[in-house]
């Protein structure tokens, strides 16, 4: 709990500063990680996620889809809770009843179609609206995009992560793998759209994760901007 | 036989301006009222074109420019994305910039066309004063799954809107690209940043023509 503390109080630190890239003082270290995932993703996870997307018929892959939805959503539950989401709380804790009774487990989802909305919040996102600053951007190995505050949440969602928490470690073990390749397989669309729009794919995946992070705790702040399309202001 | 000929001409003409008539008065429609008007119009243009939804380049750019572009300041748009360097920059750069900026843009948002014949949009109510003269248009992309943010930023130019920025997912566009900008410029130059725009469209280009 201590070394929690420090490192949120660390983080508080250093969010702030003068240059534009005030944001990721660890770059050179991120780049490194950052390029060693990518050279992992590109030799085996996605060629794993590719196949299993093109193998799996669809009603398993949505099958499997929704049934670590639900899961994640139990979580949501007590987010949403904690970030004082009553309703948002309460829609998912039906969602979850829903799906998990009706839904045979959450394989299906149910509570789509009866409109109670998914409601996604981990607990990086609940120390945002408590107010702890992101902190500097990390790349987390095999985990990819963070920050300092969203590490500290990833590491407090793994802790109580229902399939982690499984005690047949077999069982334990295969969720676990086919869950890194279900979400693998569905983020297919949006690092295909990375390799396609970025000019620097290290920069331009922390700046999309940076800005809908903010954007998912209600940060963004709207600054009004210089038009450079019109000629300058004159001089004071 | 010529005079009714021209006379049918004739007809077709007054009948073609008054029909366009409208589309004139269209022009002091609220924001929020374009943004509708125009996803609508835009999906059932996909919708009915499967050579669209398979994304074929040189359709969709037909569509995104008589459809599109003009309720959009593209100018500005570049501009914002290039930052303080586009007032340095000579007329035949700025061109270039916009050519490949969009070129850029509609590629890699194609990949999201063949998603479309399920997809509904839905308009929310307005929270800017009456009066303003830049507003944010929200919309949610509704289809499979989870709705999906789709956001649009106008500002007035005479008696019409124009569109300048839009924020996919809780991404604004131009604020994405404002970095990848900035470090091509301040390792290049102008011209660098437009060599590596064309470059990305000429390997984006060959990769799509490799899929199918």
């Amino acid at each position: 709990m201590i070394a929690l503390g420090l490192v949120l109080m660390f983080a508080q630190g250093c969010a702030t500063g003068p240059n534009a890239n005030s944001a990721d003082p660890l770059e050179p270290l991120n780049r490194a990680v950052f390029n060693f995932n990518d050279g992992l993703d590109r030799t085996v996870l996605r060629p794993v996620a590719t196949a299993y997307d093109q193998v799996t018929p669809s009603p398993i892959k949505t099958g499997v889809r929704n049934f670590f939805g639900n899961i994640s959503d139990v979580w949501s539950v007590v987010n949403n809770l904690l970030q004082f989401k009553i309703q948002e709380s309460l829609e998912t804790f039906m969602r979850v009843s829903v799906n998990s009774t009706f839904g045979f487990g959450g394989l299906l989802d149910i509570g789509t179609e009866m409109r109670l909305p998914k409601n996604k919040q981990d607990f990086g996102q609940t120390l945002g609206v408590w107010g702890f600053n992101a902190g500097p951007y990390v790349v987390l190995p095999l985990f990819g995009p963070s920050s300092v505050r969203d590490t500290v949440g990833t590491v407090v969602d793994g802790r109580v992560d229902l399939v982690n928490n499984l005690n047949n470690v077999p069982t334990r073990n295969s969720l676990a793998v086919l869950r890194v390749v279900d979400r693998r397989a569905e983020l297919l669309d949006a690092t295909n759209f990375i390799d396609e729009a970025a000019l620097d794919k290290y920069s331009f995946t922390r700046d999309l994760y940076l800005q809908r992070r903010a954007s998912s705790i209600g940060k963004v702040t709207a600054v009004k901007e210089e038009r450079f399309d019109l000629p300058a202001p004159p001089a004071k | 036989m010529l005079r009714r000929t021209l006379g049918q001409l004739a007809a077709l003409l007054i009948g073609s301006v008054m029909l366009s008539a409208p589309v004139v008065h269209a022009a002091d429609e609220a924001p929020d009222a374009l943004i509708k008007r125009l996803s609508a119009d835009v999906l059932d243009k996909i919708k009915a074109d499967k050579t669209v939804q398979a994304g074929d380049m040189t359709r969709v750019m037909a569509l995104v420019d008589s459809q599109i572009m003009p309720n959009v300041n593209f100018v500005r748009m570049t501009a914002a994305a290039v930052g303080p360097s586009w007032r340095q920059a000579t007329p035949d750069q700025k061109k270039r910039l916009q050519d490949e900026f969009k070129t850029l843009l509609i590629r890699t948002y194609s990949g999201a066309l063949s998603q479309v014949s399920e997809q509904t949009i839905d308009v929310k109510p307005l929270r800017e004063a009456a009066g303003a003269t830049e507003v944010v248009v929200r919309t949610e992309v509704l289809g499979r799954g989870a709705p999906a943010q789709l956001d649009y930023r106008l500002e007035k130019v005479g008696t019409s809107w124009k569109i300048y920025d839009l924020n996919v997912v809780g991404v604004w566009l131009v604020a994405a690209y404002r970095t990848q900008f900035a470090q091509e410029i301040n390792a290049r130059g102008i011209d660098g940043l437009i060599v590596s725009l064309s470059e990305r469209n000429k390997s984006n280009n060959a990769s799509n023509a490799k899929k199918s």
